[in-house]
């Protein structure tokens, strides 16, 4: 998938190699030829290809579970049939626009703070010089992203725990009483925003750096000897040249909003700030697994694959219009 | 002779650079000022991300009693070790250790082992029916059964609660197949394999002699891709497993930091502070112990993940 079409190969390789167009033989024949070719290959894709049947393909028919009333010892398939009243309950829990409230809000936030914010600091590293501070910075803002999701809810626990935390400590020296911002829920998308940029910023801003390296040099020295200051190369060269891999991963974000993981806004949750911090992938495994209520979460889950597909889908065709080039062919 | 050519060459070049110093265009005021901006943008950049990780390390390193009492800002105070004493003493934590490096070792030999054996094939020419395959794969990508289907898959095949079931069914990540597929075919030529056929070398030898000894780069990249995604990973072991025995580091890490369950034991009034203490000390030491090995090797393979970003975002 060309998520960042726009970048250019690493240096030494040529994708367009020449290719020989063979001929279309009828399928038939072709197949049978290639099998006697090649039966080693196929051999070899045997176990991975069983392996995508049985993880993703036998769970996509799964799905069905969410129009029937799961009954454990009857199996998926033996289990009634009940059409779309698993969908109607979840429709009309309360919790449903809260849910997907919660869960757009919490995305659109992310995306509104952190993509900008990856193109600035590209922009900033790419007027330095390279040298020590621009490797550090880069190694040092980079570093977060390795950094699994598990530690960096810890350090964010312990960074703001109202009873250790260095940030309570620094208000408690101004004379502010120590906060519980775990405890609010008016500080759960601010926390888990914000921890985000902390954590991808450097790395995103490693894909726009590459794509500012691949603006020709030309321009900039054009721009130069027509006396450009530095904040108008990067208002008229650099912005433009990154456009369209920024667009591409804009439209991306965009695609996936209501696909926002399960793993952090779970272990940032506590019973205190459930009402802004349960999405809806938590509430999938609550039901789920917690509950056991295999159908309703099913359904709960299908609802969100599916917008997710329709988003994405639209957002491609968005994509083509714009760049001309969707996220994959 | 050379003393002397060195001697004369030294003023000669500091002159040169002057000259080369004149003749640019002198940047002008508000580039400058613009300029010292930017750095100090970066300053801030550079401050804040590192902040929080110097914080936890000082932390992990002082003793349990200037944690406790918030005095630990940037560097050690009372330098101690206690705290990773009491981590390697923790038989959840070392087990929790052990747990992770069999995922991660035994996971990402057969990650990379399944991505190689369906991306090389997909990145042959003449294989018929690889397109329509590869469609099947991508897709996978777009559209998904869920969590409670997918749970169901790995129940009925008998992984829930063991070893497997964080190994087989994340095991292949379809941008890795993107990935090997595409460095597959840029960089092994065609005319490598007609040679080879013409030799009568069959595919799996060609393989295994020429493209995977070709290939190593960009296996090592995808090995790391995998080995920290499943050192990483916690959500897995959280829906699929229930012994205790079983848990991967970040699972204990979860119970121990997020959950505050550390094991209680009888109370004693004057040993539940230190205890409480040492608890809290612990969570800093954890937290280094658990991503020192991941830091440690990042320097090293960064400049490969980004190489990584841009194969795979050749278009396949």
């Amino acid at each position: 998938m060309a998520v960042l079409t726009s970048i250019p190969p690493p240096a030494g390789e040529t994708p367009t190699r020449p290719r020989r167009r063979r001929r279309e033989r009828t399928t038939v024949t072709g197949l049978r030829r290639s099998l006697q070719r090649h039966w080693t290959l196929y051999l070899l894709m045997v176990v991975p290809l069983i392996w995508f049947a049985v993880f993703k393909y036998i769970p996509m028919s799964n799905a069905v579970l969410a129009f029937k009333s799961f009954n454990v010892t009857k199996g998926i398939w033996g289990s009634p049939w009940v059409g779309w009243q698993n969908f109607e309950l979840f429709f009309h829990n309360p919790v449903f626009w809260t849910l997907v409230k919660n869960t757009f809000v919490l995305s659109v936030y992310t995306v509104a703070a952190s993509f900008p914010i990856a193109i600035i600091l590209a922009l900033a590293l790419n007027e330095i010089r390279n040298g020590l501070f621009k490797r550090s910075v880069q190694l040092v803002t980079y570093a977060p992203y390795f950094i699994s999701t598990v530690v960096v809810v810890s350090m964010t626990i312990l960074v703001l725990s109202p009873r250790l935390g260095i940030v309570n400590e620094g208000l408690g020296f101004f004379g502010v009483p120590a906060i519980d911002f775990l405890g609010n829920p008016d500080y759960f998308r601010h926390i888990y925003v914000w921890s985000d940029v902390w954590q991808t910023t450097g790395y995103s801003a490693v894909i726009y750096l590459a794509a500012l390296s691949g603006i020709d040099p030309a321009l900039h020295e054009s721009a130069l000897i027509d006396g450009a200051s530095r904040l108008q190369r990067i208002r008229h060269v650099d912005l433009p040249g990154i456009m369209p891999t920024a667009v591409i991963i804009l439209v991306l974000a965009v695609g996936n909003i209501m696909a926002i993981g399960f793993e952090k806004a779970f272990l940032l949750q506590n019973p205190l700030n459930l009402s802004q911090s349960e999405i809806i992938a938590t509430y999938v495994y609550k039901t789920g697994l917690l509950n056991a209520d295999f159908s309703g979460a099913t359904a709960i889950g299908l609802f969100n694959s599916v917008i997710n597909l329709v988003l994405l889908l639209m957002v491609n065709t968005i994509a083509k219009r714009i760049t001309g080039n969707g996220l994959w062919s | 002779m050379s003393v002397q050519t060195e001697a004369r060459t030294v003023p000669s070049k500091r002159v040169e650079r002057r000259a080369a110093r004149a003749r640019r265009i002198r940047e002008p005021r508000t580039d400058r000022i613009f300029l010292f901006c930017v750095y100090l943008l970066l300053a801030v950049f550079f401050a804040v991300v590192l902040a929080p990780l110097l914080y936890i390390v000082a932390s992990s390193f002082s003793s349990p009693e200037a944690v406790s009492s918030g005095r630990v800002l940037f560097w050690p105070v009372e330098f101690s070790l206690r705290g990773y004493h009491a981590v390697f003493q923790n038989p959840q934590i070392v087990q929790g250790y052990l747990n992770s490096l069999f995922y991660t070792v035994v996971g990402t030999i057969v990650s990379v082992t399944m991505t190689i054996a369906v991306a090389y094939p997909m990145s042959r020419r003449t294989l018929v029916g690889r397109n329509v395959v590869m469609t099947l794969i991508l897709f996978t990508m777009l559209f998904t059964g869920g969590l409670i289907p997918t749970y169901l898959v790995v129940q009925s095949v008998g992984l829930l609660d063991t070893r497997w079931a964080l190994i087989i069914p994340q095991a292949i990540g379809v941008w890795q197949v993107i990935i090997a597929r595409t460095y597959f075919r840029t960089a092994i030529p065609d005319e490598l394999v007609e040679a080879a056929e013409l030799d009568g070398c069959g595919d799996l030898r060609f393989l295994w002699s020429v493209v995977i000894p070709l290939a190593k780069p960009m296996i090592a990249v995808v090995a790391l891709m995998y080995a920290i995604m499943q050192w990483n990973s916690y959500f897995d072991a959280l829906i699929y497993l229930k012994n205790p025995d079983l848990f991967p580091l970040q699972l204990v890490l979860r119970n121990i930091l997020i959950l505050n369950t550390t094991g209680g034991g009888a109370v004693d009034a004057s040993v539940v502070i230190q205890r409480q203490q040492l608890a809290d000390l612990l969570k800093y030491s954890l937290i280094v112990v658990v991503s020192v090995p991941v830091l440690l090797i990042y320097p090293f393979v960064a400049r490969y993940f980004t190489k990584g970003i841009m194969i795979g975002a050749v278009k396949g």
